[in-house]
């Protein structure tokens, strides 16, 4: 199967590539549409800021690539924040796969929201039922309040989506290639859409 | 629920998991791979390895063996000793660590926070901070608590944390090795006066002081070596004994 991680200004692309790794999966780490377009899977991974990170994908038209793509996609972390339509960080227009907005947590506990929390009212194509109620790994400070697409929630100060997912696009606020086995189960369900 | 962080934390020498007091009598303790990967399959919640080399081969056997950690294990892990600028961080971010620890370097210039944080972001950041409390003041200390600086431990995590730290990890050079449990009311006024995570370290000796950090310290997070390394508290037993004891625990 051909996987493509999409090779952009943003942290975190090398350990996608290990746990696909750990999977069997040898994946390609691009940024070249053309490459984008074919492969059977494409993960959008992210570590990073909006407004800097939306400024580099609109100067190479990934924004409108990444919007087209009918095979497969999952967004992570910052990835799926930029599959919304805007996000609070620095007031930032994004991607808007889902008609959803971005928030900062309010003041209140610790910001970012960092380590393990568990995931409840699992459903969808990412998550079978031995995932219900189970720990993954999160670091952000911005959420995806629930909506319509959240496939998965969690609850910090507020509930938020730990996943969506419309039509062939998924994403994940938290790092399944940092949630132990739990998160390699959760990456091998994605590939074996 | 969030649930509380154990974090097991690996010294390295050319390489190798060691283990000493405050770098004295230091023994080899295993592969700093397998023992990661042990402690992962166990359900440590995350890691940290800290170079203790000084030497320039030294430095270079870590960034390759950051590689292998990083290809190897499934949860996060936090690379520190020796990261001197931004460069040092770009490599070991690369080679596929998820956060840096600076400690002395960070007292020495504290615009490496900024830099870093800026850089690769906030999450990448972690500002260890060895501190001993002298005259009824918690005195930094640098160069792995063998010199004293001007700076104090409240103000200088308050620093760190403006500059973009994006948690603290603080050892209690009086706690530390002692295996008398954590400095557990100085942890709660720390963590109380940053909206960063807090990393208590130094003091770990039995179960019941991991109850005490969390419950009484109010840590995000605890860090020990030894315990973990001869297996006298396996990670298992201890998220079972904190569970009954309702601390949330993955």
């Amino acid at each position: 199967m051909g996987v493509v991680i999409i090779k952009y200004n943003a942290g975190n692309i090398r350990s996608v590539d290990y746990a696909l790794r750990r999977l069997g999966v040898s994946a390609e780490i691009s940024d070249d549409p053309e490459t984008i377009r074919k492969a059977d899977r494409v993960i959008f991974p992210g570590v990073g800021e909006a407004a800097t990170t939306m400024r580099y994908l609109k100067e190479r038209n990934m924004d409108t690539l990444i919007a087209s793509l009918e095979q497969p996609v999952l967004g992570i972390c910052l990835g799926q924040q930029l599959m919304c339509r805007w996000s609070e960080e620095h007031d930032t227009a994004c991607i808007g796969i889902f008609d959803q907005p971005v928030r900062r947590f309010p003041a209140g506990l610790k910001v970012p929201h960092m380590g393990w929390n568990s995931l409840d009212r699992v459903r969808g194509d990412l998550f079978d039922a031995t995932l219900k109620g189970t720990f993954v790994y999160f670091v952000h400070s911005y959420y995806v309040p629930v909506c319509e697409y959240t496939v998965a929630e969690s609850e910090y100060m507020v509930p938020f989506s730990a996943a969506l997912q419309k039509g062939n696009f998924y994403a994940t606020q938290f790092h399944p290639e940092k949630s132990g086995d739990p998160g390699q189960r959760i990456l091998s369900n994605f590939l074996r859409l | 629920m969030l649930a509380r962080r154990i974090i097991p934390c690996l010294d390295i020498r050319n390489g190798k998991t060691v283990k000493g007091i405050r770098f004295e009598n230091v023994v080899d303790v295993g592969d700093p791979v397998e023992l990661g990967a042990r402690y992962a399959q166990e359900g440590a919640d995350e890691l940290v390895y800290l170079d203790i080399t000084a030497t320039h081969e030294g430095r270079k056997l870590f960034a390759d063996l950051v590689e292998r950690i990083a290809a190897h294990l499934h949860i996060p892990f936090t690379v520190g000793g020796g990261i001197n600028d931004l460069g040092d961080a770009d490599v070991l971010l690369s080679a596929g660590a998820d956060k840096v620890s600076i400690n002395s370097s960070a007292v020495r210039e504290p615009g490496l926070i900024d830099r870093i944080a800026r850089g690769f972001g906030t999450q990448f950041v972690v500002v260890a901070i060895d501190a001993k409390l002298e005259q009824n003041k918690w005195t930094v200390f640098v160069n792995g608590g063998r010199i004293p600086t001007e700076k104090e431990l409240f103000s200088w995590a308050r620093e760190a944390q403006e500059r973009g730290a994006g948690e603290i990890l603080f050892t209690s050079m009086n706690h530390d090795g002692t295996r008398n449990g954590f400095a557990c009311d100085t942890l709660r006024e720390l963590s109380s006066g940053l909206s960063i995570p807090v990393i208590a370290s130094g003091g770990a000796g039995n179960m019941e002081h991991f109850l005490e950090v969390f419950r009484d310290g109010h840590a995000d997070a605890a860090l020990a070596a030894s315990i973990f390394h001869y297996n006298e508290i396996p990670v298992p037993v201890l998220k079972d004994y904190l569970k009954r004891n309702n601390i949330v625990v993955r």
